[in-house]
């Protein structure tokens, strides 16, 4: 309870910092040291915070009477959907290849070392490609449609993640258990089931966490790359071009992607509770 | 070991020395052959297959596209490589500076701490396009601060937990000796804390590069990496756009290699390093 | 089903014999260890016999080649009468280690019951017996508890029901009271002679605490390190009625003492100077015999 009521607080004192800003920067922008680096602070530029809200509920544009915030929630309705397709398709084909690592060690030297340093480049820099093969590619004949190629590059961000966080726990059983196993000779499969892999569950949990949240942005920046239609991804792009004759509509899609993100997040939160509801309490699971 | 083979001796330092060789050799083969067969069946696939440029160019016309755009590539790299890195050397800095204060002031640390998770799980990469319109249409900043924004908030997380967690032992120690507060934090916590330090900025130098592209990819300025991969895509010059891909994957190298050699610079012996946190 | 269909038939072959075995790690490199060295032994059926010895003795080592953890680099492992990787791979004995080793993801009855589903024993049997187990030791009010709520010594307990789980012959245990307070070592000591009494079962036992090892053992086998091998074989002749007032008689005390001098005679150079010292003070003794000097 007290949790929820400091993070209102938070958010209260974001939206205060703002209207602070706007009170007493300058208008046209301002220089600190010569940089240009202050934001300008007219209502053009930069809405009060109660215009955002206030957008949420007038009508969509001239030629559409819905309000934004249904137009907000279904595009953030859309892309949920296909981050959650992504995060579902990344994190299984992460953890068979984490599983693949853990059993060979030649798998595992020749991968490992590809999948760390691919956690540290960009592949967000494949996202236009990625996209762009959808519509063109015909792989046996079918059909690709735009959404998958989406909720590929979320598939793509995510397994990464699983995958190191997967086997990092596969390969972290202690080894009484594995000695207690061998005694009982039971196979590698036995084992994965019965020890490996609940023992990795404490690793893959926030592991899951990162996946889902890269899959969430892997899905925007491929909408934006591609202009899909239904996402929220293009309506923030759509928005931030009408930003002059309109300001305060960009920040609504904001808010969307903002609620999106909370979105995977707690669905992915509960699945983590429920994985962990029998263990021990972290201070006192031996390591 | 053979004797007489020219290169190999019969005392025992020798036969120390080619075993290390040929276990490095047998441990390090299976990267190098993976990397070299993964480029030998792209290349295979792309012939066999005939598969047009507009899917999957064959490596060498990628690599050709790499030379022959050298120049333009490594301007690109600058760009967005200099937006990636100021954005890093601001945020660290503020972060550092604001994780004294999280660390003083136990209610301003329970608040910041689930703003700082929540804003893990949103795409906050999308505040580009505000940014976009509170700045002139050809400026970097945009871009800047949404890197700092990004690295500001994993230094931030990372160093206030090396503050604040402790060893309880040292810290009893500490006030057996009736230490001040400040000597207490001279002596222990900012010790404590320079490996979380260098973990944050392990993910935070590689975050910065990703972010920069991914503003990159909200309108504004089109000479940075990203921008010139989805204009090349855009003109169907395919194997130009992969080697620019290459270009972006060689600058996240570099960020991530530099941030390993900062930390091996100044840090020489230490236990395991703690387990980071994106935020 | 109750204790006495636990117990094992007497057979006049031995639960475990070891003949020359020798156990190198990384031979034919320049890293290569000699932990073992020519080793005999037999244990018989219904036998209690510790092995304890000086780090790096080798006495984990000899207990895993047992176990069928390790193979040997040469010699013979038996155990019931057949080689050490059929016996394992018939669950002929059940393990003990240092670590309780409890999966904290399942309660206790459903740790105990883990080398049953292994075995494939259905459901109903498989709680059974595991319930059985816990009678047994004395943890039948904790069967729905999680491992991280009980103590050190009521895991070890679980540890131990699960071992006797698959009502094996034979019982080896790595030093698992190692890591308990002494009080509650005693009682487990105690309860853990009780079981093996009742069911006839065979333990080979690896301590580091001389107390521990008469207490509990028929036979105290005496190990030395570098290579390891075994030093003195040593008979404890303590009866099968052993209780706390045990641990205060005059033969408890003898039988210690005489592991503790056969283990101090395994000391290297630096207490040639003393054996001799005491040597001299005993006189009319073999000076050279006592001090172990030419036992290298």
């Amino acid at each position: 309870m007290r949790k929820a009521l400091l993070f209102v607080v938070a958010l209260a004192s974001v939206a205060g910092v703002w209207e602070l800003y706007k009170a007493v920067g300058p208008a046209a922008g301002g220089d600190v040291l010569g940089w240009r680096i202050l934001p300008r602070t007219s209502d053009h530029a930069m809405p009060h915070v109660w215009e955002m809200i206030g957008r949420l509920f007038d009508p969509e544009s001239r030629s559409s009477s819905r309000q934004i915030w249904r137009v907000v929630l279904s595009g953030a309705w859309f892309s949920f959907r296909l981050a959650l397709v992504g995060f579902v398709v990344g994190s299984v084909v992460g953890v068979g290849l984490s599983v693949l690592m853990a059993r060979f060690g030649i798998v595992r030297r020749g991968l490992l070392p590809y999948l760390v340093a691919s956690q540290t480049v960009p592949l967000i820099a494949l996202a236009p490609i990625v996209v762009s093969w959808s519509g063109r590619v015909h792989p046996f004949g079918l059909d690709v449609p735009r959404w998958s190629a989406v909720s590929l590059l979320g598939a793509f961000l995510a397994f990464f993640p699983v995958s190191v966080g997967t086997l990092r726990g596969l390969l972290s059983t202690s080894p009484t258990s594995l000695e207690l196993m061998r005694s009982y000779a039971a196979s590698w499969r036995q084992t994965l089931w019965r020890v490996r892999f609940p023992a990795a569950v404490p690793s893959m949990v926030p592991a899951f966490r990162l996946a889902a949240s890269a899959s969430v942005v892997g899905v925007v920046v491929a909408e934006i790359s591609v202009g899909l239609r239904g996402g929220i991804g293009r309506l923030i792009i759509e928005y931030g071009r009408q930003a002059t004759s309109d300001p305060a509509k960009v920040y609504t899609a904001v808010f969307g992607a903002g609620v999106l993100g909370l979105a995977m997040a707690s669905l992915v939160g509960t699945t983590d509770s429920l994985l962990m509801r029998n263990r021990a309490p972290a201070e006192e699971r031996a390591q | 070991m053979p004797q007489g083979v020219p290169g190999w001796t019969t005392d025992d330092r020798g036969l120390a020395m080619s075993a290390r060789a040929w276990r490095a050799v047998t441990v390090a083969w299976p990267p190098v052959v993976f990397g070299v067969g993964l480029l030998a069946a792209w290349q295979l696939i792309v012939k066999v297959f005939d598969l047009k440029p507009y899917f999957l160019p064959a490596p060498t016309s990628v690599l050709d596209a790499f030379a022959d755009n050298f120049e333009l590539i490594r301007r690109a790299a600058w760009v967005s490589g200099g937006n990636a890195l100021v954005g890093l050397v601001i945020g660290t800095v503020v972060g550092v500076a604001m994780s004294f204060l999280l660390m003083r002031s136990r209610l301003l640390n329970e608040m910041v701490t689930p703003l700082a998770i929540a804003l893990n799980a949103i795409p906050i990469v999308v505040l580009v396009a505000v940014f976009n319109n509170q700045f002139a249409s050809t400026s970097e900043v945009p871009r800047r601060l949404m890197v700092t924004l990004i690295v500001y908030f994993v230094v931030l997380v990372n160093v206030a937990k090396g503050l604040r967690q402790v060893h309880a032992t040292h810290l009893e120690l500490l006030r057996s000796y009736a230490a001040s507060p400040y000597e207490v934090l001279r002596k222990a916590r900012i010790p404590n804390a320079v490996p979380y330090l260098f973990t944050a900025l392990k993910i935070a130098a590689p975050g910065a590069v990703i972010t920069a592209f991914v503003a990159e990819y909200f309108g504004g300025n089109q000479n940075g990496l990203g921008a010139r991969i989805t204009s090349n895509l855009s003109t169907s010059k395919n194997a130009v756009a992969w080697a620019y891909v290459f270009g972006a994957v060689a600058l996240g190298l570099a960020f991530y290699l530099f941030s390993i050699a900062l930390e091996r610079l100044t840090i020489t012996q230490r236990a395991a390093s703690p387990q980071g946190e994106s935020t | 089903m109750t204790v006495e269909d636990l117990a094992v038939e007497p057979t006049t072959t031995s639960a475990v014999r070891i003949a020359g075995v020798s156990m190198t790690f990384n031979a034919g490199t320049p890293r290569a260890v000699d932990a073992l060295v020519d080793i005999d032994l037999s244990a018989s059926a219904g036998e209690f016999v510790s092995l304890i010895g000086p780090s790096g003795c080798g006495k984990s080592t000899l207990l895993r080649l047992v176990a069928n953890l390790i193979e040997p680099t040469s010699g013979t492992v038996t155990v019931n009468g057949k080689p050490a990787h059929q016996a394992r791979a018939d669950q002929d004995y059940g393990m003990a280690f240092q670590q309780a080793g409890l999966f904290d993801w399942r309660n206790v009855v459903r740790n105990v019951e883990l080398p049953l589903e292994l075995k494939g024993w259905d459901r109903r049997r498989r709680r059974e017996r595991a319930m059985e187990m816990l009678r047994l030791v004395k943890l039948d009010d904790f069967v729905e508890h999680r491992p991280w709520q009980l103590s050190g010594g009521m895991q070890q307990r679980v540890a131990i029901a699960r071992a006797l789980a698959a009502a094996p012959a034979l019982l080896l245990m790595d030093e698992p009271f190692g890591a308990l307070d002494e009080m509650t070592r005693e009682h487990l000591q105690a309860e853990l002679l009780r079981i093996c009494a009742e069911a006839g079962t065979s333990v080979i036992f690896v301590t580091h605490s001389i107390p521990e090892a008469v207490y509990l053992s028929d036979r105290v086998v005496v190990m030395s390190p570098r290579p390891g091998r075994i030093t003195q074989l040593i008979d404890v002749g303590l009866g099968r009625d052993r209780d706390d007032d045990t641990r205060e008689s005059p033969v408890f005390y003898s039988k210690v003492t005489e592991v503790r001098e056969a283990l101090r005679g395994i000391r290297g150079a630096t207490d040639d100077e003393l054996a001799i010292a005491r040597a001299l003070l005993d006189g009319g003794r073999d000076a050279a015999g006592r001090a172990g000097v030419d036992d290298r």
